[in-house]
């Protein structure tokens, strides 16, 4: 076991790193859901089918209009966050006060409707959106082949994600907002328009769901059911790391990259179950999530 | 409103059991030939099975005439989700109350199998075109089963044996983890020991896995001279963009075991260019496939995969032999189908064995690269045509049905 652990020791070290780099994709995507499921109380179970359609318009704006990459990241997460506001304004906020349940059936239907005309308009084969001549390439590494455009994940998913929770946790914005969904009431007292606010705040967690689907466009065929596959996992990241927590959702998504690059290793037949796995094992031993607010 | 719902669910409910009420039953054998096409609509295989399998068994019926036996032909199609249970509750439903005699398109080896077993029990014929499992004709081979277009035994000798002999002799397998991948997974190694190579590791990843990284980097670490990729559809798409991304296309070759003609199109030329695979069709190989391929093109909107153009094949191949047979008896059309040589633009040098196998020529083909391409639709060259004997394994004692 030992000759097989020095054998292997560089090998894991390659695991380790690039469970980091998917963890700190997942830590983008779960952000956005983190934000919009903690502060508004809105299960968005179409943030999957805004993250596919971030990475489809990259790649539409790129063969119709010639938009490269580096616009797509900042035109692309406006876009989809536009799309994710008047999906609040006119879908969401009519029945914003009735039971959570409508809302994930009304963003559960819609994902659906999404996913199934881009497949009608598509195909379900995928697309390819071509890695950014910059970051084309890679660095070898003492233990593995690294890719510039994987290191790239890495920083930008960092810093978007340690800015946000900044603006969140840090900021008199930020604590407008967490006051307005904590009391509505005496916010709109104050003088301060809440449900501007809220759209804002949905339209933004949206956006950050596109810009992941432009991240992802390079690395990952561009299908109609990208964002359906990793949803799910995405929803039980935000659980283990306690609805309503922002810096939980962040480094849960960076720890369960981890582990289950870890599983992709020793025992990848289960490497889809295992974020799961940690799930019910994190609701059975601290029901509000590792980093949950409420007991 | 949570009472409008109610209303309305009950409504819903009971108009389905009224439905499934009203559907009489109807023998098999009544001189009326209707075919049922499974598909999957939505899913993964959409492109290569979903709307096109029944554009393609529309064209077989309108290029027959539209009539057999004194009547119209009747159609029905549904989408199967890929779930087994889902297609046969859809299988039972059409032979025991719609009076369905032959169900094709059939894309997904565990969606096969759900229906071959319900058509076995009822004596309904199986037209099998896009699973890769050589199960049905094999360890579950029925009287029944018609297995067209290719299967893993095919996959295997076409695209394994021919670069173990050429000297890769180390292998490694990426597995999609189900049924198909293992089958597929076998069926290679087999080939590969027989031939004097080795198979050094592989590892199973679930189906729809979207990052390859970690697996394309064991892969990497196992010396091996051919990376297999076991899998199908985006699987294969992501395993071969990571494999180009990790610098492993530069130390290693990648096999695509399995791969369809919108596969093909998904990936990057540059880095699928120069990959060798096996197909049991491609639309631009002569002047009678780019003549059906392009009817088929201007109906679907993309050109046929090998699925689609064996859809069309299997189903005028069926009502020839009702035709020829004078009756939609299943015992008999079956008895003609196999004693008459399936000889159409997809199916060359054919036979359909009384196994159910219908062994053809097969296709050994390169992916051009991006300055080879005239269009969109220019993706494979031809290497050579592998003969229908080469590229399948011989029919079992246990499963001859003649």
């Amino acid at each position: 076991m030992a000759t097989l652990f020095d054998i292997n020791l560089f090998a894991l070290f390659g695991q380790l790193l690039v469970g980091l780099i998917n963890g700190s994709f997942y830590a983008l995507l779960s952000l956005g859901l983190a934000i919009i499921f903690g502060l508004l109380k809105i299960i968005n179970f179409a943030q999957g089918a805004m993250y596919m359609l971030g990475a489809f318009i990259a790649l539409l704006a790129l063969k119709y209009m010639g938009i490269n990459y580096w616009f797509a990241l900042i035109l692309v997460p406006l876009t989809v966050g536009l799309i994710g506001i008047l999906m609040e304004r006119f879908l969401i906020r009519p029945i914003a006060n009735e039971d959570h349940l409508y809302s994930l059936l009304l963003t559960f239907g819609l994902a659906l409707i999404i996913q199934g005309v881009f497949t009608h308009a598509f195909g379900s084969s995928g697309l390819s959106y071509p890695v950014p001549e910059a970051l084309k390439g890679g660095t070898k590494l003492p233990f593995m082949y690294l890719p510039n455009y994987r290191a790239w994940i890495i920083i930008v998913s960092v810093f978007v994600c340690a800015g946000t929770w900044w603006m969140i946790e840090k900021t008199k914005l930020g604590a407008y907002l967490r006051a307005g969904t904590e009391n509505p009431q005496l916010m709109q007292a104050f003088g301060i328009n809440v449900p501007l606010i809220v759209t804002l705040t949905f339209g933004f967690g949206v956006a950050l769901a596109g810009f992941a689907g432009v991240m992802a466009a390079p690395i990952y065929s561009v299908s109609p059911d990208m964002g359906s596959n990793i949803l799910i996992a995405v929803f039980a990241i935000v659980v283990i790391g306690g609805m309503g927590s922002i810096g939980g959702a962040i480094i849960t998504g960076l720890g369960m990259g981890v582990v289950e690059g870890l599983t992709k290793y020793f025992y990848p037949e289960a490497s889809n179950t295992v974020i799961f796995l940690v799930m019910v094992i994190v609701l059975l031993l601290k029901p509000a999530g590792l980093f949950g607010k409420e007991a | 409103m949570k009472k409008t719902n109610r209303t309305l669910l009950s409504a819903v409910v009971s108009g389905a059991i009224a439905a499934t009420i009203a559907c009489s039953a109807q023998a098999t054998t009544d001189g009326q030939v209707k075919l049922g096409i499974l598909a999957d609509m939505g899913g993964t295989y959409a492109d290569i099975c979903g709307s096109g399998c029944v554009i393609a068994a529309e064209m077989a019926i309108e290029d027959f005439g539209g009539n057999v036996l004194g009547k119209p032909i009747e159609m029905v199609s549904a989408d199967s989700q890929l779930k087994p249970d889902v297609a046969s509750a859809i299988a039972r439903k059409w032979v025991e109350d719609e009076g369905v005699d032959a169900i094709g398109g059939l894309v997904s080896s565990a969606v096969s199998g759900a229906v071959s077993k319900v058509n076995a029990d009822s004596k309904n014929i199986t037209l099998i075109s896009g699973s890769a499992s050589n199960t049905f004709t094999t360890k579950t081979c029925s009287p029944y089963n018609v297995h067209w277009t290719y299967n893993v035994v095919a996959l295997a000798n076409g695209t394994v044996k021919p670069m173990v002999q050429a000297g890769k002799k180390k292998w490694f397998f990426i597995t999609a983890d189900y049924s198909f991948g293992h089958a597929l997974e076998g069926m290679a190694s087999k080939v590969i020991n027989e031939n004097g190579g080795e198979v050094l590791g592989n590892v199973r990843a679930p189906l729809g896995t979207t990052d390859f990284s970690s697996y394309i980097l064991q892969a990497q670490a196992s010396g091996a001279d051919v990376v297999a990729l076991a899998n199908a559809g985006n699987d294969t798409v992501n395993a071969l963009k990571a494999a180009a991304e990790f610098g492993l296309t530069e130390q290693m070759d990648v096999a695509g075991l399995l791969v369809f003609t919108p596969n093909a199109q998904a990936m990057d030329p540059a880095t699928a260019g120069g990959m060798r695979l096996t197909s049991g069709f491609y639309w631009d190989m002569d002047d009678e496939t780019r003549q059906w391929s392009k009817r088929f093109e201007q109906r679907h909107g993309a050109i046929p995969s090998m699925i689609h153009a064996g859809v069309y094949s299997v189903t005028m191949h069926y009502l020839n032999a009702v035709k020829a047979a004078g009756t939609d008896d299943t015992d008999t059309v079956m008895k003609t189908m196999k004693a008459t040589k399936p000889n159409d633009f997809f199916a060359r040098n054919a036979t359909l064995r009384p196994d159910g196998r219908m062994v053809h020529d097969m296709l050994y083909v390169e992916i051009k690269k991006k300055d080879e391409r005239k269009d969109k639709n220019d993706i494979y060259k031809i290497i050579k045509v592998i003969p229908g004997d080469e590229a399948y394994s011989p029919m079992l004692p246990q499963c001859n049905f003649s």
